[in-house]
């Protein structure tokens, strides 16, 4: 029989803590086939700072680092300075990446560091108890958001590939989502270009993934598959915001 | 060799260097801009990195991230931005990476200003950010003092995975003295097999990191840690005694306030007056072996300091309430002068007259 489906070495055998209909799980194993399809796993390096997916420093069977609440990308930047020929990622939520490590994300980016940013958009701070994210839309209710985000109070949602996007230094920035098995496949492409274009030396690069949190969003995990398609995509829309000439097509 | 002319900012970065390093990261503050300005030019001639970050707070996770991939690193600040890095320095801590932090002191608190001063002494031997740990501290007080230091600096790091803080003053950086450079030997950075760079093939999985989620986990990388701090105080106490042996009066001082307590021991010893300095080299681990041995002859305790009172406490505890300690302070960027400091001498040794 034609063996279709095989855990990937780079994932350790250790069941995901995640709550059911969290999408972390897809997007590990993503980034656990690219890592194994591109023959890295002895030169895969990989940064986990706080959040719920801190523990992907243990999923991931790499060499892996933990870091401060939204300092992975500067983690990164002094991994990759001394390791110049490793493929160095980090794994970062919205509040990590958007909110309290902004300034790291932007500056790796500008500096043009040659690392790739797993950035997992949920719309919200899910370790701590659902409060609001830089990325929470407007009108959704969150536990420090009872009433739904209103602008004028609580400021409007961060788009993160827009933003990096005019920066010289970033070279690969695309938004995707795991809502669904066509765009699963899409994000995996994503995530190989990523490290391709980092492994090329091109500049610093980013793969934003769209993802769902049914605990803190209050859905059933289906319902919240539906919310992400139906609500995130049209404020975050899906694609390449920056590619590099040779990556295009 | 000959004896070259250098300051005391340029002899840490050559020093760093000569030690091995060859990465640096840091952002600009006064007043030890030139020592970021020496490794620009000096770290490219010897194939390293000096590389500016956006951020104190980002310098220090860059060096968090370079030290966990085995290389020998340092970044250098003062006052509020060591107070930056102090998020990244826990976790360096807790995650026991070696590496240097230099802090030249400048007056505070808040933006205070960036005159020399001995205030953040309390953040460097007490542990600075979050979190039950401590920081190997080391306070040169010349500038060839300082090149001796550095490699100290890197191999006490190395030998304990342990941050290690250098603390100078804006004097010690800014003034020149001529130094024994010595024979060009640039230290290889040992083997660190815990270093993550890549899984090899049969090889561990290696991890940096400070998160022990089971209390009980945690508990025992604290103690761990505890075991190790106590090995560097058994081993690591380092100082000077300078006219020690049959002096009544101790000085105890570190850095630039021990160079100016020194001149105030010889005006003393001038008048025949029995005094002597203890200088502090390493003010953690502190150096509580000489002190609670001279307690015996000393009758008294004169503590020398550029802040209001922070080293003394350190004194108090070594003295273990057998002697009196005073203390003699100025602060906010101001500098004892000889003359107060002697003044205040006499009147403590004639018993409180003037």
């Amino acid at each position: 029989m034609k063996k279709v489906f095989t855990r990937p070495k780079a994932l350790a055998d250790i069941p995901f803590h995640y709550c059911p209909g969290c999408t972390h799980g897809i997007v590990h194993r993503l980034v656990a086939e690219v890592i194994d399809e591109m023959g890295m796993y002895e030169r895969a390096l990989g940064v986990a700072p706080v959040g719920c997916s801190v523990f992907i420093y243990n999923y991931l069977d790499i060499d892996m680092y933990q870091a401060a609440h939204g300092r992975a990308p500067a983690v990164g930047t002094g991994i990759k300075r001394v390791l110049p020929d490793r493929l160095v990622f980090t794994y970062q939520g919205d509040g990590d990446a958007a909110a309290i490590g902004t300034g790291e994300l932007v500056h790796a980016a500008a500096r043009g560091e040659k690392i790739t940013v797993i950035f997992i958009n949920n719309a919200v701070y899910a370790m701590t108890g659902g409060q609001m994210a830089p990325t929470t839309l407007l009108g959704q209710k969150t536990t420090t958001t009872p009433f739904g985000r209103e602008g004028e109070i609580n400021g409007l949602p961060v788009k993160v590939c827009e933003m990096l996007a005019p920066l010289d230094g970033s070279a690969y920035l695309a938004r995707v989502s795991v809502h669904n098995p066509k765009n699963v496949n899409a994000a995996k492409k994503a995530i190989r270009k990523a490290f391709e274009v980092q492994m090329r030396g091109d500049g610093f690069t980013m793969v934003e993934v769209l993802s769902s949190c049914p605990t803190n969003w209050g859905l059933s995990p289906l319902e919240a598959l539906k919310w992400l398609e139906e609500k995130m995509i049209p404020y975050y829309p899906l694609g390449e915001y920056k590619t590099p000439a040779e990556v295009n097509g | 060799m000959a004896k070259v002319l250098m300051k005391g900012n340029e002899a840490l970065g050559e020093g760093a260097v000569r030690a091995g390093c060859r990465y640096f990261f840091g952002y600009p503050i006064t007043p030890q801009s030139e020592l970021p300005h020496y490794l620009a030019k000096r770290m490219p001639e010897v194939g390293g990195l000096y590389l500016q970050s956006e951020s104190e707070t980002a310098a220090a996770n860059m060096v968090f991230g370079a030290a966990g991939a085995g290389a020998r690193v340092m970044t250098s600040s003062s006052g509020p931005g060591i107070s930056l890095m102090q998020e990244g320095i826990s976790y360096i801590a807790g995650a026991e990476l070696p590496c240097v932090i230099v802090n030249m002191i400048r007056g505070g608190p808040g933006l205070g200003n960036i005159a020399p001063a001995q205030s953040d002494y309390f953040q460097a031997v007490k542990g600075g950010g979050h979190g039950d740990y401590r920081l190997i501290c080391l306070a040169p007080a010349s500038v060839q003092e300082i090149i001796d230091l550095m490699q100290d600096a890197f191999d006490l790091a190395d030998k304990y995975r342990n941050p290690v803080m250098l603390l100078a003053d804006g004097v010690l950086g800014q003034m020149m003295e001529p130094v024994e450079l010595g024979e060009e030997k640039i230290a290889e950075a040992p083997e660190k097999p815990w270093a993550a760079t890549g899984r090899k093939k049969g090889g561990p999985k290696r991890l940096i990191n400070s998160l022990y989620i089971v209390p009980e986990e945690c508990e025992k990388h604290n103690i761990k840690l505890a075991q190790k701090y106590d090995t560097i105080r058994r081993n690591e106490q380092r100082w000077e005694e300078y006219r020690v042996d049959d002096a009544t009066m101790i000085l105890v001082a570190f850095g630039t306030c021990a160079r100016i307590c020194k001149a105030v021991v010889d005006s003393a010893r001038n008048e025949g007056m029995a005094v002597g300095l203890i200088r502090p080299i390493t003010v953690w681990p502190y150096p509580t072996d000489v002190i609670t041995r001279v307690r015996e002859k000393a009758e008294q305790f004169l503590v020398v300091e550029m802040n209001m009172g922070q080293m003394i406490e350190d004194v108090k505890l070594a003295v273990e309430g057998m002697r009196p300690v005073h203390f003699y302070g100025r602060s906010g960027g101001m500098m004892p002068v000889a003359r107060d400091v002697f003044g205040e001498v006499k009147k403590l040794y004639n018993g409180g007259a003037a």
